[in-house]
């Protein structure tokens, strides 16, 4: 899963052809760690959005700028403007059928 | 099929893998997907589990409870039990399409957040509103917080938060507090810290920032003299306690009249012979770290016993396949 910085964030997430998901995270944040491991899997397994994450320690203005107060805070955005969002760690099954309107 | 099945890996869970695995019966750990650990995962200091006088971390703790079952042969899985099928000799557990088979469950799903139940709480819910001070408090740099609640984990938010937050309010429906008189103290002590008393949330509110709906106030009604008023804050911590996490045994075991799962006594023996339940599930009053933990030891015992009092159902299929 691409890292992604504030420098990066116009090419790798607005610029992107596909429906990009970004995971704001940090790693004081027990629930981020869990949901991590499950993106990195539905960025594997399929090609029709890419799975990036934002790290809010490193990243604060991106957090700002995403009015971000809850992690995991995972943001579906498609052609620059966010489309769908999920706060929180879930199961896998529960993520993806957040995401099936992507996938 | 397996000796025993546990499902939930809080203080509960793991110590009833210790302890069944070192009675060798390998059990399977039904850890979770996204919340394995339990609730200590997302909670700092731990300073009244026995043996550590400098105090713990949540999440270490959780992780040396892991890594001493698994020393002793529990298979830890990071899955969710799905659905129970619980009569019978043989229990099957769902773990979404696959189903694994046991002579023993033990359930030690702990409790859930409990929510306000306000107008607001829900849409606001990850934008101001949060149950996680540990994870969220970050965001909340010189800011105004409430916390909702009166035991330990309000108090231990309260206090966790003052290292983001400019001033942090405990808003608590009575004068009486459930939290312990170390946490109490040392959150009245704190001078970023103010209390409200007799005082509850009815709505939270919100104002668009950015494009988004954030919290912006609360309507703080009092519970003495019923009149409401609206106080201006960033962000609202709820600690209000929890409820027992029963959805999987619901209609499957009997419950009690607090919505913990019935168990016999002092013992962890539901209303299933061959089910146990331990930890919150079973616990509406105490719903402590080691007391989870000595639950835990119970319910493994229980199921001990009970495999050894019922021998393994015969896999012989026809009389040609016993041996003479």
């Amino acid at each position: 899963m691409k890292e992604v910085t504030t420098a990066s964030f116009e090419q790798d997430v607005l610029q992107s052809d596909k429906p990009v998901v970004v995971d704001f995270w940090a790693a004081w944040c027990g629930p981020c760690r869990a949901v991590s491991p499950i993106l990195e899997q539905i960025d594997a397994e399929t090609d029709k959005l890419d799975v990036v994450k934002v790290n809010v320690d490193q990243e604060p203005d991106l957090a700002m700028r995403y009015n971000i107060t809850s992690i995991p805070a995972m943001k579906v955005f498609q052609g620059g403007q966010v489309v769908h969002e999920l706060i929180g760690a879930r199961p896998k099954p529960a993520i993806e059928q957040e995401l099936a309107a992507y996938l | 099929m397996h000796d025993v099945i546990i499902i939930g890996s809080g203080p509960a869970g793991y110590t009833a893998a210790i302890y069944a695995a070192r009675a060798n019966l390998k059990p399977i750990v039904l850890a979770s997907s996204v919340e394995m650990g339990g609730d200590l995962m997302t909670t700092t200091d731990v300073e009244n589990f026995p043996g550590f006088p400098e105090g713990v971390q949540g999440p270490d703790l959780m992780f040396a409870m892991q890594q001493q079952a698994e020393r002793f042969g529990a298979d830890v899985r990071m899955q969710d039990a799905t659905e129970l099928e619980l009569d019978g000799e043989v229990k099957r557990v769902h773990v979404g399409d696959e189903v694994l088979e046991a002579r023993t469950v033990i359930v030690a799903t702990g409790s859930a957040y409990r929510k306000l139940g306000v107008p607001g709480e829900e849409a606001l819910s990850g934008h101001g509103v949060s149950w996680c001070a540990t994870c969220d408090g970050f965001f909340f740099k010189q800011k105004q917080l409430i916390v909702v609640g009166g035991g330990d984990s309000a108090m231990e938010e309260a206090t966790f938060l003052t290292k983001f937050a400019d001033k942090v309010t405990i808003v608590h429906r009575s004068e009486a507090f459930r939290a312990s008189e170390v946490m109490l103290q040392r959150a009245r002590q704190d001078e970023k810290i103010e209390f409200l008393t007799n005082a509850v949330v009815e709505r939270i509110n919100g104002s668009d920032v950015n494009g988004t709906n954030q919290v912006s106030s609360v309507t703080l009604r009092d519970t003495l003299t019923d009149s409401t008023w609206d106080l201006a804050i960033d962000g609202v911590f709820v600690a209000i306690g929890s409820d027992p996490r029963t959805h999987l045994v619901h209609g499957k075991l009997d419950l009690t009249a607090d919505g913990t799962i019935a168990v016999e006594g002092r013992s962890s023996l539901t209303s299933v012979p061959g089910v146990f339940a331990a930890g919150d599930v079973i616990d509406p009053t105490y719903r402590q770290a080691i007391t989870a933990a000595g639950s835990g030891t119970v319910a493994a015992l229980d199921a001990q016993h009970y495999l050894a009092a019922h021998p393994a159902p015969a896999l012989v299929s026809s009389p040609d396949d016993v041996a003479l």
